[in-house]
Protein backbone atom coordinates (compact mmCIF):
# COMPACT_ATOMS: atom_id res chain seq x y z
CA UNK A 1 0.00 0.00 0.00
CA UNK A 2 3.19 2.23 0.85
CA UNK A 3 4.38 2.31 -2.59
CA UNK A 4 1.00 2.45 -4.73
CA UNK A 5 0.39 6.09 -2.10
CA UNK A 6 3.86 7.07 -3.25
CA UNK A 7 2.70 6.57 -6.66
CA UNK A 8 -0.38 8.79 -6.46
CA UNK A 9 1.32 11.24 -4.80
CA UNK A 10 4.17 11.31 -7.61
CA UNK A 11 1.26 11.65 -10.43
CA UNK A 12 -0.20 13.90 -8.08
CA UNK A 13 3.03 15.87 -8.73
CA UNK A 14 3.14 15.47 -12.20
CA UNK A 15 -0.64 16.97 -13.02
CA UNK A 16 -0.12 19.76 -11.02
CA UNK A 17 3.17 20.84 -12.85
CA UNK A 18 1.51 20.29 -16.10
CA UNK A 19 -1.94 22.22 -15.21
CA UNK A 20 -2.03 25.97 -15.98
CA UNK A 21 -2.31 28.34 -12.73
CA UNK A 22 -4.54 30.51 -11.19
CA UNK A 23 -3.91 33.19 -8.46
CA UNK A 24 -5.38 31.34 -5.84
CA UNK A 25 -6.86 34.65 -4.15
CA UNK A 26 -8.71 35.40 -7.29
CA UNK A 27 -10.00 31.46 -6.80
CA UNK A 28 -11.41 32.09 -3.39
CA UNK A 29 -12.73 35.32 -4.06
CA UNK A 30 -15.02 34.50 -7.07
CA UNK A 31 -16.36 31.33 -5.37
CA UNK A 32 -16.96 33.61 -2.07
CA UNK A 33 -19.30 35.80 -4.27
CA UNK A 34 -20.75 33.34 -5.85
CA UNK A 35 -21.92 31.60 -2.56
CA UNK A 36 -22.98 34.72 -1.04
CA UNK A 37 -25.17 35.29 -4.16
CA UNK A 38 -26.68 32.47 -3.66
CA UNK A 39 -27.06 32.80 0.34
CA UNK A 40 -28.85 36.29 -0.99
CA UNK A 41 -31.09 34.74 -3.77
CA UNK A 42 -32.56 31.52 -1.85
CA UNK A 43 -32.37 32.64 1.75
CA UNK A 44 -32.97 29.39 2.89
CA UNK A 45 -29.70 27.55 4.11
CA UNK A 46 -30.79 24.04 2.84
CA UNK A 47 -31.38 25.14 -0.43
CA UNK A 48 -27.90 26.74 -0.91
CA UNK A 49 -26.34 23.52 0.29
CA UNK A 50 -28.61 21.45 -2.18
CA UNK A 51 -27.93 24.43 -5.30
CA UNK A 52 -24.17 24.02 -4.21
CA UNK A 53 -24.16 20.42 -4.79
CA UNK A 54 -26.00 20.33 -8.08
CA UNK A 55 -23.27 23.37 -9.20
CA UNK A 56 -20.60 21.16 -7.86
CA UNK A 57 -22.46 17.95 -10.19
CA UNK A 58 -22.23 20.02 -12.78
CA UNK A 59 -18.32 20.32 -12.88
CA UNK A 60 -17.45 16.74 -11.83
CA UNK A 61 -19.38 15.65 -14.78
CA UNK A 62 -17.46 17.24 -16.95
CA UNK A 63 -13.89 17.77 -15.13
CA UNK A 64 -13.72 13.92 -14.83
CA UNK A 65 -13.04 13.90 -18.56
CA UNK A 66 -10.37 16.57 -18.12
CA UNK A 67 -8.92 14.22 -15.40
CA UNK A 68 -9.15 11.24 -17.08
CA UNK A 69 -7.05 12.73 -20.71
CA UNK A 70 -4.38 14.76 -18.11
CA UNK A 71 -3.62 12.73 -14.95
CA UNK A 72 -2.24 9.84 -16.66
CA UNK A 73 -4.14 7.65 -14.55
CA UNK A 74 -5.93 4.69 -15.49
CA UNK A 75 -9.13 2.66 -14.74
CA UNK A 76 -8.68 2.53 -10.80
CA UNK A 77 -8.56 -1.35 -9.77
CA UNK A 78 -10.92 -1.15 -6.71
CA UNK A 79 -12.54 1.46 -4.79
CA UNK A 80 -9.54 2.07 -2.33
CA UNK A 81 -7.26 2.67 -5.15
CA UNK A 82 -10.07 5.25 -6.45
CA UNK A 83 -10.23 7.01 -3.00
CA UNK A 84 -6.31 7.28 -3.32
CA UNK A 85 -6.83 8.71 -6.59
CA UNK A 86 -9.24 11.27 -5.67
CA UNK A 87 -7.43 12.44 -2.93
CA UNK A 88 -3.53 12.49 -3.94
CA UNK A 89 -4.24 13.01 -7.39
CA UNK A 90 -7.34 14.87 -8.18
CA UNK A 91 -7.32 17.29 -5.34
CA UNK A 92 -3.56 17.89 -6.15
CA UNK A 93 -4.40 18.75 -9.52
CA UNK A 94 -7.15 20.86 -9.31
CA UNK A 95 -6.34 22.65 -6.11
CA UNK A 96 -3.17 22.32 -5.27
CA UNK A 97 -3.46 20.54 -2.31
CA UNK A 98 -3.15 16.66 -0.95
CA UNK A 99 -5.85 15.32 1.07
CA UNK A 100 -5.97 12.28 2.80
CA UNK A 101 -7.89 9.03 2.77
CA UNK A 102 -9.12 8.07 5.98
CA UNK A 103 -11.84 6.11 8.01
CA UNK A 104 -12.80 3.28 6.20
CA UNK A 105 -16.33 1.66 7.15
CA UNK A 106 -15.73 -2.41 7.66
CA UNK A 107 -17.22 -3.49 3.97
CA UNK A 108 -14.99 -0.69 2.52
CA UNK A 109 -17.71 1.09 1.19
CA UNK A 110 -17.18 4.05 2.42
CA UNK A 111 -14.16 6.18 3.08
CA UNK A 112 -13.33 10.02 4.30
CA UNK A 113 -11.34 12.32 1.93
CA UNK A 114 -9.50 14.49 4.83
CA UNK A 115 -8.65 18.15 4.03
CA UNK A 116 -6.74 19.69 6.13
CA UNK A 117 -5.69 23.00 3.68
CA UNK A 118 -9.18 24.03 1.88
CA UNK A 119 -8.02 27.08 -0.17
CA UNK A 120 -11.85 28.00 -0.60
CA UNK A 121 -12.03 29.22 2.81
CA UNK A 122 -8.84 30.90 3.43
CA UNK A 123 -10.93 34.14 4.38
CA UNK A 124 -13.82 33.03 5.48
CA UNK A 125 -15.96 32.82 8.48
CA UNK A 126 -19.55 31.96 8.99
CA UNK A 127 -21.80 34.39 11.03
CA UNK A 128 -24.56 32.90 13.64
CA UNK A 129 -27.17 33.36 11.21
CA UNK A 130 -25.49 30.97 8.45
CA UNK A 131 -24.15 28.63 10.93
CA UNK A 132 -25.81 25.60 8.93
CA UNK A 133 -24.08 26.60 5.29
CA UNK A 134 -21.83 24.08 4.02
CA UNK A 135 -19.33 26.27 2.43
CA UNK A 136 -17.73 24.59 0.08
CA UNK A 137 -20.41 21.63 -0.90
CA UNK A 138 -19.41 22.19 -4.32
CA UNK A 139 -16.83 19.90 -3.43
CA UNK A 140 -19.33 16.68 -2.97
CA UNK A 141 -21.42 17.46 -5.73
CA UNK A 142 -17.71 17.66 -7.89
CA UNK A 143 -16.88 13.74 -6.40
CA UNK A 144 -20.15 12.42 -7.46
CA UNK A 145 -20.83 14.01 -10.43
CA UNK A 146 -17.00 12.42 -11.46
CA UNK A 147 -17.65 9.78 -10.11
CA UNK A 148 -21.58 9.10 -11.52
CA UNK A 149 -19.36 8.71 -14.96
CA UNK A 150 -17.43 6.17 -14.49
CA UNK A 151 -20.05 3.91 -13.13
CA UNK A 152 -19.78 4.44 -9.58
CA UNK A 153 -23.42 6.26 -7.69
CA UNK A 154 -21.79 7.59 -4.02
CA UNK A 155 -23.41 9.69 -1.70
CA UNK A 156 -21.26 12.44 -0.82
CA UNK A 157 -21.36 15.03 2.14
CA UNK A 158 -19.26 17.17 4.42
CA UNK A 159 -19.08 15.33 7.68
CA UNK A 160 -16.74 17.58 9.81
CA UNK A 161 -15.80 21.77 8.79
CA UNK A 162 -13.28 23.86 9.54
CA UNK A 163 -15.87 26.43 9.46
CA UNK A 164 -18.33 25.27 11.85
CA UNK A 165 -15.46 24.81 14.25
CA UNK A 166 -14.51 21.25 13.57
CA UNK A 167 -10.56 20.61 13.40
CA UNK A 168 -10.39 19.44 9.76
CA UNK A 169 -12.52 19.32 6.76
CA UNK A 170 -13.97 15.97 6.32
CA UNK A 171 -15.89 14.90 2.78
CA UNK A 172 -18.00 11.45 3.65
CA UNK A 173 -17.92 9.26 0.67
CA UNK A 174 -20.19 6.19 0.37
CA UNK A 175 -20.96 3.74 -2.70
CA UNK A 176 -24.10 2.89 -2.93
CA UNK A 177 -24.00 1.14 -6.66
CA UNK A 178 -21.85 0.17 -9.49
CA UNK A 179 -23.94 0.73 -12.90
CA UNK A 180 -23.20 -2.09 -15.07
CA UNK A 181 -22.44 -0.92 -18.01
CA UNK A 182 -24.75 -2.26 -20.44
CA UNK A 183 -26.62 -1.76 -23.88
CA UNK A 184 -28.92 1.25 -23.98
CA UNK A 185 -32.55 -0.37 -23.12
CA UNK A 186 -33.22 0.46 -27.01
CA UNK A 187 -31.18 -2.29 -27.84
CA UNK A 188 -32.73 -4.94 -25.87
CA UNK A 189 -36.16 -3.27 -27.32
CA UNK A 190 -35.00 -4.41 -30.59
CA UNK A 191 -34.68 -7.99 -30.00
CA UNK B 1 -1.11 11.75 -43.28
CA UNK B 2 -4.58 11.71 -41.60
CA UNK B 3 -7.92 11.33 -43.02
CA UNK B 4 -11.32 11.70 -40.90
CA UNK B 5 -11.79 11.79 -37.05
CA UNK B 6 -14.93 10.90 -35.51
CA UNK B 7 -16.35 11.27 -32.01
CA UNK B 8 -19.24 9.08 -30.96
CA UNK B 9 -20.97 9.92 -27.32
CA UNK B 10 -21.72 6.96 -24.88
CA UNK B 11 -25.08 6.27 -26.26
CA UNK B 12 -23.52 5.64 -29.41
CA UNK B 13 -24.41 8.79 -31.29
CA UNK B 14 -22.09 10.86 -33.86
CA UNK B 15 -21.18 13.85 -32.09
CA UNK B 16 -18.27 15.09 -34.31
CA UNK B 17 -17.32 14.37 -37.55
CA UNK B 18 -14.41 16.01 -39.20
CA UNK B 19 -12.16 15.36 -43.05
CA UNK B 20 -8.94 15.90 -41.78
CA UNK B 21 -7.11 16.06 -45.39
CA UNK B 22 -8.49 16.57 -49.07
CA UNK B 23 -8.00 13.04 -49.38
CA UNK B 24 -10.52 11.70 -47.04
CA UNK B 25 -13.45 10.29 -48.77
CA UNK B 26 -16.05 12.44 -49.06
CA UNK B 27 -19.34 11.56 -47.04
CA UNK B 28 -22.85 12.53 -46.62
CA UNK B 29 -23.60 13.77 -43.15
CA UNK B 30 -25.89 10.86 -43.30
CA UNK B 31 -23.78 8.31 -43.85
CA UNK B 32 -20.99 9.44 -41.29
CA UNK B 33 -24.25 9.78 -38.66
CA UNK B 34 -24.74 5.43 -39.68
CA UNK B 35 -20.74 4.77 -39.80
CA UNK B 36 -20.56 6.21 -36.22
CA UNK B 37 -23.18 4.18 -34.88
CA UNK B 38 -22.82 1.09 -36.45
CA UNK B 39 -19.19 1.51 -35.49
CA UNK B 40 -20.39 1.90 -32.08
CA UNK B 41 -22.47 -1.43 -31.93
CA UNK B 42 -19.64 -3.29 -33.88
CA UNK B 43 -17.31 -2.30 -30.70
CA UNK B 44 -19.71 -2.92 -28.43
CA UNK B 45 -20.04 -6.80 -29.88
CA UNK B 46 -16.56 -7.04 -29.89
CA UNK B 47 -15.87 -6.72 -26.79
CA UNK B 48 -19.16 -9.45 -25.63
CA UNK B 49 -17.50 -12.00 -27.48
CA UNK B 50 -14.70 -11.74 -26.31
CA UNK B 51 -13.55 -14.70 -24.21
CA UNK B 52 -12.02 -12.81 -21.93
CA UNK B 53 -12.61 -9.22 -20.32
CA UNK B 54 -11.94 -6.93 -23.52
CA UNK B 55 -12.16 -3.32 -24.27
CA UNK B 56 -13.27 -3.72 -27.99
CA UNK B 57 -11.96 -2.73 -31.05
CA UNK B 58 -8.40 -0.65 -30.76
CA UNK B 59 -7.38 -0.32 -34.23
CA UNK B 60 -8.08 -1.68 -37.62
CA UNK B 61 -5.37 -2.42 -40.13
CA UNK B 62 -6.19 -2.40 -44.33
CA UNK B 63 -4.09 -2.18 -46.90
CA UNK B 64 -5.32 1.71 -47.73
CA UNK B 65 -5.84 2.90 -44.49
CA UNK B 66 -5.44 2.13 -40.79
CA UNK B 67 -7.93 3.30 -38.05
CA UNK B 68 -7.60 3.88 -34.26
CA UNK B 69 -10.22 4.07 -31.50
CA UNK B 70 -10.13 5.50 -27.75
CA UNK B 71 -12.42 4.51 -25.55
CA UNK B 72 -12.71 6.99 -22.69
CA UNK B 73 -13.52 5.60 -18.94
CA UNK B 74 -16.34 8.08 -19.65
CA UNK B 75 -17.72 6.22 -22.60
CA UNK B 76 -17.04 8.48 -24.93
CA UNK B 77 -15.19 7.26 -28.77
CA UNK B 78 -12.19 8.79 -30.44
CA UNK B 79 -11.77 7.29 -33.76
CA UNK B 80 -9.39 8.55 -36.51
CA UNK B 81 -8.48 7.08 -39.97
CA UNK B 82 -5.00 7.23 -41.68
CA UNK B 83 -2.93 6.37 -44.54
CA UNK B 84 -1.03 3.20 -43.60
CA UNK B 85 2.53 4.55 -42.92
CA UNK B 86 1.39 7.54 -40.90
CA UNK B 87 2.93 7.16 -37.15
CA UNK B 88 1.36 7.80 -33.66
CA UNK B 89 -2.46 7.42 -34.38
CA UNK B 90 -2.79 6.53 -30.57
CA UNK B 91 -0.59 10.02 -29.24
CA UNK B 92 -2.87 12.19 -31.57
CA UNK B 93 -6.02 10.97 -30.30
CA UNK B 94 -4.94 11.24 -26.86
CA UNK B 95 -4.20 14.91 -27.80
CA UNK B 96 -7.57 15.45 -29.34
CA UNK B 97 -9.16 14.08 -26.34
CA UNK B 98 -7.34 16.73 -23.96
CA UNK B 99 -8.53 19.42 -26.67
CA UNK B 100 -12.09 17.86 -26.12
CA UNK B 101 -12.06 18.51 -22.51
CA UNK B 102 -10.85 22.40 -23.05
CA UNK B 103 -12.48 23.49 -25.68
CA UNK B 104 -16.11 21.25 -25.49
CA UNK B 105 -16.39 20.41 -21.81
CA UNK B 106 -15.50 23.73 -20.74
CA UNK B 107 -17.63 25.56 -22.94
CA UNK B 108 -20.36 26.40 -20.73
CA UNK B 109 -22.83 26.36 -23.66
CA UNK B 110 -21.89 23.15 -24.94
CA UNK B 111 -24.26 20.36 -23.56
CA UNK B 112 -23.09 17.01 -23.00
CA UNK B 113 -23.68 14.09 -25.22
CA UNK B 114 -25.11 16.84 -27.97
CA UNK B 115 -23.61 17.20 -31.51
CA UNK B 116 -20.26 19.09 -30.83
CA UNK B 117 -20.34 22.75 -32.63
CA UNK B 118 -17.36 24.36 -30.96
CA UNK B 119 -15.30 26.68 -33.26
CA UNK B 120 -12.27 26.81 -31.03
CA UNK B 121 -12.19 23.15 -30.93
CA UNK B 122 -12.09 22.99 -34.52
CA UNK B 123 -9.68 25.28 -35.03
CA UNK B 124 -7.02 23.74 -32.51
CA UNK B 125 -7.97 20.50 -33.81
CA UNK B 126 -6.69 21.52 -37.55
CA UNK B 127 -3.69 23.10 -36.28
CA UNK B 128 -2.98 19.82 -33.86
CA UNK B 129 -3.35 17.52 -36.99
CA UNK B 130 -1.21 20.15 -39.53
CA UNK B 131 1.57 19.76 -36.58
CA UNK B 132 1.56 16.36 -36.50
CA UNK B 133 1.13 16.10 -40.71
CA UNK B 134 4.20 18.45 -40.64
CA UNK B 135 6.28 16.20 -38.88
CA UNK B 136 5.31 13.02 -40.36
CA UNK B 137 6.04 13.86 -43.78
Amino acid sequence: MATSGKQHTRLGEQAWNKMSKVNAEFFALTYGAMVMQLVQDFEDTAAVNAQLDTMGYNIGVRLIDEFLAKSGTGACADLRDTAETIAKVAFKMFLGVVAEVANWNADGTAFSVVLYDNPLIEFVELPPQHCELLYSNVLCGVIRGALEMVQMKVECRFARDVLRGDDLNEIRVELKEVLAEQMDDQYFEGM
Amino acid sequence: MFLQLFIINKSGSLIFHQDLSPAAPRLSSNDSLRLGSTFHSLHAIAAQVAPIASSGIEKLETATYRLRCLQTLTGAKFVITAQPNTPELEVVLQGIYELYTDYVLKNPFYELEMPIRCELFTQHLEKLVERYNAASR
